[in-house]
């Protein structure tokens, strides 16, 4: 692969993204991991649902008295949009416009950083209540869930912003555009887990 | 980069293999592994055997007993079974599709140095304080209740070598899915190819809840969690349900690559095509669909009530008619064959048999009320070892003799090896069919002794005796391997002469590069298409010849798995309260995360072998052959 050949978004192929061997593995290979992760995650919330509220005798917690929407419901709708965001980001490795791609990737990262900061201001409010990790199954199981999505989300936002400063200088090519790709598509993958959390865990939890 | 153009050092050859990405080098290295751990297991082995040889022995304690019970399951399942059979679809699966590699060589190099670290970590638990002792299913219940760092190896160790194994999962389907060479549409995969391609597709979805329960099993008891803890609202039975998810799904992952394997025997030494090809074929992905459907029935006695177990007790029932399809698939692929009797054959017909045995044993078992009955007995240790050994195991030894000379261009004596199959056959079944007998006497499993008034003396040391026939089997298969290596007759392509498929075309060993053309593929067995029509150039070729693009050698692979090797020490002794084990647990994550991101941000393009270079290493390659030819005919006439 020439990194040097220099692309016209009338040269770049349509489908950057499985436009080379590599990128067809990468491609198939992700969605596998994805797969994977699916798995996971059903894993965690099968967990979470058996111990949701489950604890020593006498516990104090549970998940209609502790979960409050507004926070979670702001920190879905900043998520959802930098889902979208990703997309517009993609929309703009496709037609080959760099700068663009990395301004909408850039709001993509501060919008995945304030969901974050949202996610451990409110650890910090349970522990301060006194639901630690350690204070019952229920905690545990609903750390160990949501906890997991967030590492993801910070594994996500290194990526992206690790691709981000490796290729500043040096626009796309055929060898990063299917990088870019893959991070987006785990960004979505990111999103969707959140979309089942906000449902499984806060709705239901709050219903009761 | 061309290993095989000139001899080199020892340190160098040793380093070519720390950072190889090349599928076959890969093999090598899951073979060597996979065998030692099968040879620690096998010591494990015969120490059970020799502890329940008499009535209250005292070779070894209650609790070391556990040890080595726990470690000898372990071991076998995780780091031998599994890592062997990597070995020979490694080896095998990209050549018999006609790919230059696997698609990703990097994670290929990745997944064996997570397996060979993570069951290098499980094992150092002896000499650091004592192994695992709560079973290789490690119920919560009791391992929550084990003290010192046994499980915790167990843990950490299986993680390791789990996210190993998934990424070999997931690069074979990737593979399979994308590098087929023109023409071999998946109708046309051999039965190996397929049998890697279901059973990766089981790691695949099979491997993250155990993850996800070992996960909560280091929790617990490393960070205060409460997910089996029932005084804090936790679960015991979650982990069981984990484990089962995983475990039985396992027991495909392991049984239908050595499906295949015995389905490449059967064509070859029949000479025959499969009989039922597209019936094998579906069978092997019922087999892979229904495996996730009957975990419960390792818990018909937990109590899930009535239905479940009804419902679970069905579902088992059904996996056996797609494996009946296969028994009987290659039943009529021998029939009216022209067979040679190979050291491979043997073990083929010996399996069919051996592994009904086992097949019908379990079926007894998916009876639920039946199996309130056998459960915990040595009726079950019978049951497993007999589908594991004698389908699993037997695949293994087979392929071992079938795949030594693509694997290392030299042929193992079929003398010894009929000594090996011979003493391991009639060991295999002295020790495990009467155990059937030892559990419907009433003998529970994984007891340390038993008493002089309780009449299992005899049959014990019985099965005693059959395991140290066992021992001499393996034992004379390893003095065949040393004879081989040392005498070092090279062997052609097709050693066997009757080779079928893709991987027989090109020489043993292939070149870093396998095919220097990829092949044209015109129907099932293509290679024997080839050979019926008299093809002398061995293969139709697809494309012309031309610069070949390879993958770079990496380093990196290795220093991630260290980096979560070192890691696990820091998890462990976390919560001892040492002052160094959080550094270390932070340093050894920053080592592997590290690793990664240069990984990710140095680009590694990889580099060209040009055609002339093909041309001359071709013309080295015939020349070779045609010594061959020359001084002795290759193979078995």
């Amino acid at each position: 692969m020439d990194l040097n050949k220099r692309y016209t978004p009338q040269t770049w192929p349509d489908h950057p993204e499985t436009a080379t061997l590599e990128g067809k593995n990468k491609f198939v290979g992700f969605w596998l991991l994805l797969a994977a992760e699916t798995v996971t995650f059903a894993s965690l919330f099968a967990t979470y649902l058996a111990l949701k509220d489950k604890g020593p005798s006498g516990m104090e917690f549970s998940a209609s008295g502790l979960f409050e929407l507004p926070l979670v419901f702001a920190m879905t709708m900043i998520l959802l949009t930098s889902s979208l965001t990703s997309v517009y980001a993609m929309y703009h490795m496709k037609n080959h416009n760099f700068k663009a791609m990395q301004a909408w990737l850039g709001i993509t990262v501060l919008l995945g950083l304030a969901f974050l900061g949202l996610e451990i201001y409110e650890f910090n409010h349970y522990v301060h209540l006194g639901f630690g990790y350690t204070n019952s199954a229920f905690s545990s199981a609903f750390y160990t869930l949501v906890g997991t999505h967030g590492a993801h989300v910070v594994f996500g936002l290194s990526w992206f912003i690790a691709l981000m400063l490796r290729n500043a200088k040096r626009g796309l090519n055929m060898y990063n555009a299917p990088k870019f790709y893959l991070a987006a598509l785990y960004w979505h993958f990111i999103d969707v887990v959140w979309v089942f959390i906000f449902t499984v865990v806060y709705l239901m939890g709050v219903i009761g | 980069m061309s290993s095989n153009s000139q001899k080199k050092g020892f340190g160098a050859t040793i380093w070519d293999y720390m950072t190889t990405v090349d599928h076959k080098k890969i093999a090598i290295l899951y073979l060597i592994s996979g065998g030692f751990f099968f040879l620690v297991g096998g010591v494990e082995a015969m120490m059970i055997r020799i502890q329940l040889m008499k009535a209250g022995n005292d070779f070894l304690s209650a609790g070391t007993y556990n040890e080595v019970l726990t470690m000898h399951g372990t071991t076998m399942i995780f780091l031998a079974a599994m890592p062997i059979l990597l070995a020979f679809m490694n080896a095998v699966s990209p050549l018999q599709i006609g790919a230059r590699d696997v698609a990703f060589p990097f994670l290929n190099s990745l997944g064996f140095w997570l397996f060979f670290f993570g069951g290098v970590f499980l094992n150092l638990s002896w000499f650091l304080g004592g192994a695992p002792d709560a079973g290789w299913t490690n119920y919560a219940s009791l391992a929550l209740a084990s003290e010192g760092h046994g499980i915790d190896f167990y843990s950490l160790g299986l993680t390791i070598s789990g996210f190993g194994t998934l990424i070999a999962g997931i690069n074979f389907l990737v593979t399979i899915i994308n590098m087929r060479a023109p023409g071999m549409t998946y109708m046309r995969m051999p039965l190996f190819t397929w049998t890697t391609f279901v059973a990766s597709a089981l790691i695949l979805l099979a491997f993250p809840p155990l993850t996800v329960g070992i996960f909560f099993m280091v929790f617990d008891r490393l960070f205060g969690a409460n997910f089996f803890d029932v005084t804090m609202g936790g679960n015991t039975i979650i982990w069981e349900h984990f484990f089962w998810i995983f475990g039985h799904p396992e027991v495909y992952i392991l049984i239908l690559p050595a499906f295949g394997i015995f389905s490449e025997i059967f064509a070859i030494f029949s000479r025959k095509r499969l009989f039922g090809y597209t019936a094998l074929v579906f069978a092997t992905i019922l087999i892979g669909f229904y495996g996730f459907m009957v975990w419960a029935h390792h818990m018909f006695t937990v109590g899930l009530g009535p239905t479940a177990n009804a419902v679970f007790a069905l579902a088992t029932m059904i996996i056996a008619v797609p494996t009946g399809i296969k028994i009987f698939n290659w039943l009529l692929t021998i029939w009216g064959g022209n067979i040679s009797f190979t050291v491979p054959m043997i073990y083929a017909v010996a399996f069919i048999p051996s592994f009904v045995a086992g097949g019908v044993t379990g079926v007894m078992q998916a009876i639920a009320p039946l199996d309130y009955q056998l459960h915990d007995s040595y009726f079950i240790v019978a049951h497993f070892h007999y589908v594991i050994v004698g389908g699993v195991v037997l695949a293994i030894l087979a392929g071992t003799h079938l795949y030594w000379p693509k694997m290392f261009g030299t042929m193992l004596s079929e003398k010894l090896g009929k000594w090996t199959f011979w003493f391991f056959f009639i060991g295999f079944h002295l020790t495990f069919f009467i155990q059937h007998f030892l559990g419907l006497m009433g003998m529970p499993r994984r007891v340390y002794t038993f008493g002089a008034d309780q009449g299992w003396d005899l049959f014990n040391a019985i099965s005693s005796a059959g395991a140290l026939l066992m021992a001499i089997g393996v034992i004379i298969l390893l003095v065949n391997v040393v004879m081989t290596v040392v005498k070092g007759e090279r062997v052609g392509n097709d050693p066997w002469g009757d080779g079928r498929t893709l991987e027989w075309a090109i020489p043993s060993p292939p070149p870093f590069y396998n095919f220097a053309q990829t092949p044209l593929v015109r129907g099932l067995d293509p290679y024997w298409i080839e050979k019926m029509e008299g093809n002398k150039e061995g293969m139709v070729y697809a494309e012309p010849l031309g610069d070949i693009h390879m993958p770079n050698g990496s380093f990196i692979p290795f220093v991630i798995s260290l980096g979560m090797f070192i890691a696990a020490f820091g998890a462990m002794y976390h919560m001892d309260g040492h002052v160094w084990a959080l550094p270390v647990l932070i340093g050894g994550l920053a080592i592997t995360f590290g690793s990664m991101l240069v990984r990710s941000l140095k680009d590694d393009l990889g580099f060209h072998i040009s055609k002339e270079e093909l041309i001359a290493d071709n013309e080295r390659i015939q020349r070779e052959a045609r010594a061959l030819e020359g001084g002795k005919k290759g193979g078995l006439k």
